[in-house]
């Protein structure tokens, strides 16, 4: 059996190259941390903040569920995940760090569609030296103990610990998707940040019944957005609305006919996102 | 007209019958779904039925264009009701007529069991308790605010065709 998958932001690194909190830094008007988090939210069925106990009241990281490393836990990432797998076990974790500006929900998507439960972990491989991106990457169930075991033997690299598992590794949709950036000259070079940024906004018409017509509070509305594709699209929504379903409980249709998730969107199509239907 | 349709007005079956009145046809039959006081566990007092009507005719009308070819059928109609709805309301109503009665069979049941997993229709229910929920939506929700639905996760069996 599949195992729900929860989301996890890790947000408790020491930003030392950068020289201040990457959390905080802005693309599009939004924290890294915001973004990271809301592209989650939007995927997953429930979503947290990973953070070290000296960070929980931070200001930014307040504002979000929080999974604090247990006391004992190593500092780093694989800490920050053990710290999460004991929390809720039972649970499958799509982890993401905080700082991957160039991260989008199709990337995302594309993980939890090619999730193979029955492997410890599924993982993007790096584009840089094909090795596991574990910043990015869903571990299952069967990863805790290993992990734990492997932490409590002093092992903190969680890439090397996902080397060493059964894990499934996938090639990414964008080679540049999982770049990160450590220093404000590699922020700079992104220029204006958000990937979406290059395509042009425009104004789509969107539909709503039944549960999310309401959750949103609205019949229909025009929204203004460069969201290229339907999944990007209710990614989008769900963060503004807090819609209780996510896509792999939905269909989608477009001008009144159904439609992939991933039909490029043209300014004045009419999207309807439609939750289960029970006729009869 | 249309041989898929929504009505927001109590579904009236002697005119829907006639419509499939047919010299060629020895067998009809029909399927009425009505509103009943319970379901899983909980007792029913109303319904609201919601829909995309676009889209919903549009996919009834394959519905019923795939029972034509695949049974031979070319009586058949069907009506869902939309709105508030009180017990034994008829919710949904198929007919169908054939030169004999086991392809009239087999194409009403065809029809009824695609567009209770196809048709972008929603349910509410309304419950003596005072509490509503969407069929086949709220478990797929509670899952998000309460990690207790863990173990079952039985909501990816929803009715999604």
């Amino acid at each position: 059996m599949t195992a729900p998958l929860y989301g996890l932001v890790l947000a408790g690194g020491r930003s030392r190259r950068m020289g201040r909190d990457k959390a905080t830094l802005e693309f599009g008007g939004r924290t890294q941390l915001e973004r990271a988090f809301d592209l989650l939210a939007a995927l997953t069925s429930r979503s947290f903040v990973s953070v070290r106990q000296d960070q929980k009241d931070d200001p930014l990281r307040a504002r979000f569920a929080q999974i604090v490393d247990l006391a004992g836990a190593p500092e780093g990432p694989a800490g920050g995940i053990m710290s999460a797998q004991q929390a809720h076990p039972g649970v499958a974790w799509l982890v993401v760090a905080c700082d991957l500006p160039l991260l989008d929900a199709p990337a995302l998507q594309h993980l939890i569609a090619r999730r193979d439960p029955s492997r410890s972990a599924t993982a993007y491989r790096s584009s840089h030296d094909g090795l596991p991106e574990p910043l990015c990457a869903i571990w299952e169930p069967s990863s805790a103990a290993p992990l734990a075991a492997a932490l409590a033997a002093g092992g903190n690299c969680p890439r090397k610990f996902l080397l060493q598992s059964d894990t499934l590794l996938i090639d990414q949709l964008r080679p540049e998707s999982l770049d990160n950036v450590n220093t404000p000259a590699e922020l700079a070079a992104l220029g204006t940040g958000a990937p979406s940024a290059t395509a042009a906004a425009r104004e789509l018409r969107v539909q709503y019944f039944a549960l999310l017509r309401e959750q949103a509070g609205l019949r229909d509305e025009a929204v203004q957005t460069r969201a290229a594709t339907p999944r990007d699209l209710y990614a989008e929504l769900s963060a503004r609305h807090g819609f209780s379903l996510t896509p792999e409980h939905l269909k989608v249709a477009v001008n009144a006919e159904f439609s992939e998730w991933n039909r490029p969107l043209v300014a004045g199509d009419t999207v309807v996102f439609i939750p289960p239907v029970a006729g009869g | 007209m249309s041989a898929f349709r929504f009505s927001h007005s109590p579904i009236d079956t002697a005119p829907l019958r006639a419509e499939l009145v047919d010299t060629h046809c020895g067998g009809f039959t029909a399927f009425e779904g009505w509103v009943r006081d319970h379901n899983e566990g909980q007792k029913v007092t109303r319904l609201e039925y919601e829909a995309f009507e676009a889209l919903g005719v549009r996919e009834g009308e394959r519905i019923i264009e795939e029972a034509r070819k695949r049974f031979g059928v070319t009586q058949l109609l069907c009506v869902h009701r939309l709105g508030s709805l009180g017990l034994t309301d008829i919710a949904v109503w198929v007919g169908a007529a054939a030169a004999h009665r086991d392809e009239a069979f087999r194409a009403c049941r065809y029809v009824i069991d695609e567009v209770k997993h196809r048709v972008p229709i929603w349910k509410k229910e309304h419950y003596v308790s005072g509490d509503s929920g969407w069929v086949n939506c709220e478990r797929c929700a509670a899952h998000a605010g309460d990690h207790g639905h863990e173990a079952g996760h039985a909501h990816h069996h929803h009715d999604h065709g």
